[in-house]
């Protein structure tokens, strides 16, 4: 049976890892390549990059860190972030990433999804999700409100809704963040992680709030998810990857340990 | 020089990245004249395979990988390249190349784990249970995971074919070996040691069966 993933993510800007809370005030925090391998030699079963950067001088810096990646780590990993058209999806896999994640784009411009699962098979293609709660609105019957520009800007779109009419139009795997839980290490968002994964027929990775172990568990488990994703935690030396995975594995939760 | 079948399926850079990691000397190219000269053959890709098919007939490559089983190269299918060595795909109902006896069917949507309806693709992180002798697979750890990232799997006519099996709320074949012919539904070129070593043993095996 498969193993629940734990996947580290790691925020890029200008080729630096930063990690911010709730979105806002992002430091460096060390070399990418470097995380990543250690990662690697831990025990994740992926990695996800999500460059933050903006300029064009900063999104090339970004492709010479996914060769590099590429080179010595054996686990697939993915790239999200500006991602705007299908040659920017070629650029980052012939780079050597496995999968790309479009988030903002793919609410404004659906259509890349399509393209992007045509182009590369719906396996490369992930949904960035990134949502807020928003009860007591008609026209969100879910409760939830998809929220862009990295948790700037609400499009009065339903979140349920909009994960369900993505895997219509191709996208292989969603990664659903909670901008309420983002950066609070108090646990992720447990219904809206149940709710979009029981709705859809494709793995869910859950974003945004994980700070303990038992975090993981419970998302992994009630959650429903199929791999949780993970940052601050590891980051700043909290706890390994091997140490989560161990209190996920004594109760009950399979992951992989040989690595 | 290990000889990398370039058919336009997908990104096949991250096998050449493992092999130079190994330092195993190799070449992507879809000229069968250079493929020729290679000591072995490994035929990944990622895609749908109708369209894996037409560009395999459209370059001439399905007749020359036919050969190569024939004349005895080793040579090691990945994923969706394991799917188009046998006779019939259920995806796009595509005829294939015929060199494994059997089909590649969808996962049926209803499988089912702890009263769960599972998902499709099977993505991730799974076990694979090799049968035991196998040069190719010798030295895997029986606790050691694989990547995996597919919705349709292999059923060779022969369970003779099928050298590992993984279980998915079905249990289906893996891994496919006889004679100088290896093929796997993972990624080994994505998971991590593991996957290493297969790549390594592959790369130093004469295509010799053990059994």
């Amino acid at each position: 049976m498969l193993s629940k993933r734990i996947i580290p993510c790691l925020d890029v800007r200008a080729g630096k890892l930063t990690k911010g809370v709730k979105f806002q005030g992002n430091i460096d925090i060390g070399d990418p390549v470097e995380a990543a391998r250690a990662y690697y030699e831990q025990g994740a079963d992926e990695i996800v990059f999500y460059d933050i950067t903006a300029s064009a001088e900063g999104r090339s810096i970004m492709i010479d860190v996914v060769r590099k990646v590429a080179e010595t780590i054996f686990i697939p990993f993915s790239v999200g972030g500006g991602i705007r058209t299908v040659e920017d999806m070629r650029r980052v896999i012939l780079a050597g990433a496995e999968k790309v994640s479009v988030n903002t784009e793919a609410v404004q411009n659906p259509a890349i999804i399509a393209e992007g699962a045509r182009a590369f098979g719906s396996q490369c293609i992930v949904l960035g999700m990134d949502v807020k709660k928003n009860p007591g609105n008609a026209a969100l019957p879910s409760g939830y409100e998809m929220v862009i520009h990295g948790g700037r800007t609400a499009t009065g779109i339903d979140a349920l809704w909009w994960a369900r009419e993505a895997e219509r139009l191709g996208t292989g795997e969603i990664c659903l963040n909670s901008i309420d839980a983002d950066g609070t290490q108090n646990g992720y968002e447990i219904d809206l992680t149940r709710l979009i994964s029981s709705h859809v027929n494709i793995p869910v990775i859950a974003s945004g709030g994980a700070g303990r172990p038992d975090h993981l568990l419970d998302v992994l488990t009630r959650g429903q998810a199929d791999a949780a994703l993970i940052a601050s935690m590891v980051h700043f030396r909290t706890y390994t990857i091997a140490e989560i995975k161990t209190f996920l594995q004594d109760r009950g939760v399979k992951t992989r340990m040989h690595w | 020089m290990i000889g990398v079948v370039d058919y336009r399926a997908g990104n096949l850079t991250s096998v050449a990245r493992a092999l130079e990691y190994l330092r195993e000397p190799c070449i992507i190219t879809n000229d069968p004249r250079i493929l020729d000269e290679a000591s072995h053959i490994i035929f990944p890709g990622v895609g749908a395979a109708g369209a894996a098919m037409a560009n395999l007939r459209e370059s001439g490559l399905d007749i020359h990988l036919r050969k190569w089983v024939r004349e005895g190269k080793p040579l090691l299918g990945i994923c969706l390249g394991t799917q188009v060595i046998f006779d019939h795909s259920e995806e796009d109902d595509t005829p294939c190349l015929g060199i494994v006896p059997g089909r590649v069917r969808r996962f049926p949507a209803d499988i089912e784990a702890d009263g769960r309806r599972l998902k499709i693709p099977h993505m991730g992180w799974n076990r694979v249970e090799f049968r035991q002798g196998h040069p190719v697979f010798a030295g895997i750890p029986e606790s050691a995971e694989f990547y995996f990232v597919h919705a349709y799997y292999p059923a060779p006519a022969d369970e003779d074919w099928t050298a590992g099996w993984t279980d998915y709320g079905i249990r289906f074949c893996a891994a496919v070996a006889k004679k100088n012919l290896v093929a796997v539904q993972f990624h080994p070129e994505k998971s991590g040691r593991p996957g290493l070593a297969i790549l390594e043993n592959f790369c130093r095996w004469g295509g010799i069966d053990a059994q």
